[in-house]
């Protein structure tokens, strides 16, 4: 049953969710839970001109413009919200949009010359490739997007260790890291930085749907199972494994796209932290409300 | 062919006579649109939930599906239902989430959005895998093709347009209230949970309008860019919905005329262009709010703040002489003020040509009579105010200097009165300082002692 196909696929998946759970942990604590959709939307235009531009395929050019493209809906978002005043989800919402209808019209302009489907750029083959593994992720090609994934992973996994420090204290106090000499703008752009490579670095091997949906689903069930910030990194890591398993066995069962099955089981997860967590499930609040109010109910009784 | 071409206007025209009535379906649709996602997008933006739009629109696609595979018809009616829904029920979540776990607004939008998505994705995989042949087209909810539209479409866009306009002008107080401020609201004993509600119900069904037309990214857009683009414009909340509708309608209708000129044009980003580009044109020229106007509004003040400095700097040297047309060097200037030599020779050059000083040898400027009187007024709000803190506010006389040189530039001649009534004609600030123009102004203002 398990041929070398379904390895390289759950393989894929699982770099792909630990990339994302280790930056999507800090994007949640900062509330910019959106950017990961912002950028794998805004990225479409980078990667549609890096084609126009050298004519290949090639992924390096292509990650690239895609980076590029990351780093300036992050840099436009902050613009809008500093000199226009703007809320910044607003500010956030005008920015990827804008970019994004630009991509697709690049797209419908140039589509005799661009082999790109916009399908295909954001949803991986999912949405058009009939669901056969081989084809999904033939023998020649599923290497290279584990080899790439990889490597993200591993940058993730560095950024992420060496950051720690910076990147906690920003993260909790933006101010406190001002004052203590860490430059709060730095890491910001740098974190920026990460969550673009990762978001581009895993569309071709997964698409854009299951990049959003690791990026803040584990590590937002890890934050309702956990106060500390590295618990909440391995158990974001660990959710996004077994999210990408069970996802995998989904997918198998229904016969759909895999990496939409692998959201929707993250989403699963995040349901049952919600309602079954130790201490900030909705259950145990429940019940330690329930246990708050007893000895006043036993009161009442007693004087009634 | 030949004979047509001789004919007909060229395309850029030939778009206003509605060559086909498809043409007209198409800007129609793209219209309404735009106008009620222009409406209701404005009440998801002053809730800072712009990016509701964006959530829910993802959220509608598993109930697209599912209205599919349980009828196995694309009837609109049906397939719009499923979506209604479905979006309905990612808004509920979002709701729960936000209200009964720790997670953040943020957050709970992103994870409805993609869970739902990928549903929805799964959902529409299956039903490509199950071979059912008339699944083609369910597709279209996630990029939309506004040419796709046709008159039975447009009966049901319309209808829902204008139940949506007519909601917001019935229900416009409350929705207002609501919006920007839910615990008044509370107060004053409105059903908050119902209008919270009601107005969820109305982006659902403004974001469900838009899907066949432009799909489930651009319509965030024309719910989030009309209403942030108006707001810009104006502080009123009426005037506001009014150009959030004009622009999400007016984009509309470029949208569809673009498309028109060039066939292989999708109309949706077109649509989110043009409205972007509105955007940009608020966001840099209007006359308050705008970038450039404030950034303008910055300058002025900061060149007014360093007039005012160098002359009441002036004055000072001019004052410690004993003589009011005492010539004053750069240097010296330098020496009391934190600016660079190129800034004071700006601010100078500006004085000068304002006839406020004169120069009076190279690089020796002196105060005219009119840069005294300014000089004066200036001098004298630093030390009322200085005065004001120290005998008012018993502020220790060291600590009153920067304070005032802050306000010095900011008090209104309205406030300086009332300062001289309330200080009753004192001399001299905490520094035994005179306190310049101060006992005529008080002859005049308060009866003398």
């Amino acid at each position: 049953m398990m041929t070398m196909d379904t390895v390289w696929i759950l393989l894929i998946g699982s770099l792909v969710a630990t990339s994302c759970a280790l930056v999507g942990c800090f994007l949640v604590l900062r509330r910019l839970s959106m950017l990961g959709d912002a950028i794998s939307h805004a990225v479409l235009p980078g990667i549609v001109l890096a084609f126009l531009l050298t004519g290949s395929r090639n992924i390096g050019f292509m990650l690239i413009g895609a980076m590029a493209m990351g780093m300036l809906t992050a840099f436009l978002t902050d613009v809008l919200s500093r000199f226009g005043k703007l809320q910044s989800d607003a500010a956030m919402g005008v920015t990827f949009t804008w970019l994004f209808a630009i991509g697709v019209i690049l797209v419908s302009k140039f589509t005799g010359m661009v082999d790109l489907d916009v399908d295909c750029v954001l949803y991986g083959e999912i949405v058009l490739a009939p669901l056969d593994v081989i084809e999904w992720e033939g023998r020649g090609f599923g290497p290279r997007a584990v080899w790439l994934t990889g490597i993200v992973c591993v940058a993730n996994i560095l950024f992420v260790l060496l950051g720690y420090k910076q990147l906690k204290v920003c993260a909790f106090d933006a101010g406190l890291a001002a004052s203590i000499g860490i430059s709060v703008g730095l890491w910001h752009y740098l974190l920026m930085g990460f969550v673009s490579l990762t978001t581009v670095a895993s569309f071709e091997s997964v698409g854009a749907i299951l990049v959003v949906a690791m990026l803040i689903v584990p590590p937002n069930t890890a934050y309702l199972l956990t106060d500390r910030l590295s618990h909440m990194l391995l158990i974001a890591v660990g959710v996004g494994i077994l999210s990408a398993v069970g996802g995998f066995l989904l997918a198998t069962w229904l016969d759909g796209a895999i990496a939409a099955a692998m959201a929707v089981v993250s989403g699963v997860f995040y349901t049952l932290a919600a309602l079954f967590g130790p201490r900030h499930g909705v259950l145990a609040k429940h019940r330690a409300h329930r246990q708050l109010d007893l000895p006043f109910s036993e009161e009442a009784e007693l004087e009634s | 062919m030949k004979s047509t071409t001789i004919e007909s206007l060229p395309p850029w025209l030939e778009f206003f006579t509605f060559p086909s009535v498809n043409v007209l379906h198409v800007l129609l649709g793209c219209i309404i649109l735009g106008v009620s996602a222009g409406l209701l997008g404005s009440f998801a933006f002053l809730r800072k939930r712009s990016l509701l739009g964006d959530a829910l629109s993802h959220a509608a696609l598993p109930g697209v599906c599912m209205a599919f595979m349980l009828t196995g018809t694309k009837n609109p009616a049906v397939i719009l239902c499923g979506a209604v829904l479905s979006c309905w029920v990612g808004a509920l979540a979002i709701e729960w989430i936000v209200k009964y776990t720790r997670c953040k607004e943020d957050s709970a939008l992103g994870m409805v959005l993609s869970v739902f998505f990928g549903l929805g994705i799964l959902l529409l995989t299956h039903i490509q895998k199950s071979g059912q042949a008339a699944q083609s087209g369910l597709d279209k909810f996630l990029f939309g093709q506004a040419a796709s539209l046709v008159e039975r479409d447009l009966y049901i866009l319309g209808g829902l347009g204008l139940f949506l306009c007519f909601v917001v002008m019935l229900a416009f107080k409350e929705f207002k209230i609501v919006s920007f401020d839910p615990d008044f609201a509370q107060a004053v004993g409105l059903p908050v949970r119902l209008v919270e509600f009601s107005l969820a119900t109305l982006i659902v069904l403004a974001v469900c309008i838009g899907l066949q037309a432009v799909g489930v990214v651009l319509m965030a857009a024309m719910l989030v860019t009309p209403a942030a683009a108006a707001r810009y414009w104006t502080n009123n909340l009426s005037r506001m919905l009014w150009l959030a509708t004009l622009f999400g309608g007016l984009s509309g209708a470029i949208g569809a005329y673009v498309s028109y000129l060039s066939v292989k044009m999708p109309t949706g980003p077109w649509m989110v262009v043009a409205v972007t580009s509105i955007f940009i044109g608020s966001f840099l020229f209007a006359p308050q709010r705008g970038a450039l106007a404030r950034a303008r509004r910055h300058r002025l003040f900061r060149q007014k703040t360093a007039k005012e400095n160098i002359l009441r700097t002036t004055y000072k040297f001019a004052e410690q002489a004993g003589r009011w047309d005492t010539p004053v060097s750069m240097s010296e200037l330098l020496q009391h003020r934190e600016m660079s030599m190129a800034q004071l020779r700006k601010t100078i050059s500006r004085l000068t040509r304002a006839g406020f000083m004169d120069e009076a040898h190279a690089g020796l400027f002196y105060l005219t009579a009119a840069g005294k009187e300014e000089a004066e007024r200036v001098t004298r709000l630093h030390r009322l105010w200085e005065l004001y803190l120290m005998t008012k506010l018993e502020i220790a006389p060291d600590h009153v200097h920067d304070d005032a040189e802050e306000i010095e530039h900011i008090l209104t001649p309205d406030l300086e009165r009332r300062l001289l009534q309330e200080l009753e004609g004192e001399l001299t600030d905490p520094h035994g300082q005179q306190i310049p123009g101060g006992p005529t102004a008080t002859a005049e203002g308060s009866p003398s002692k």
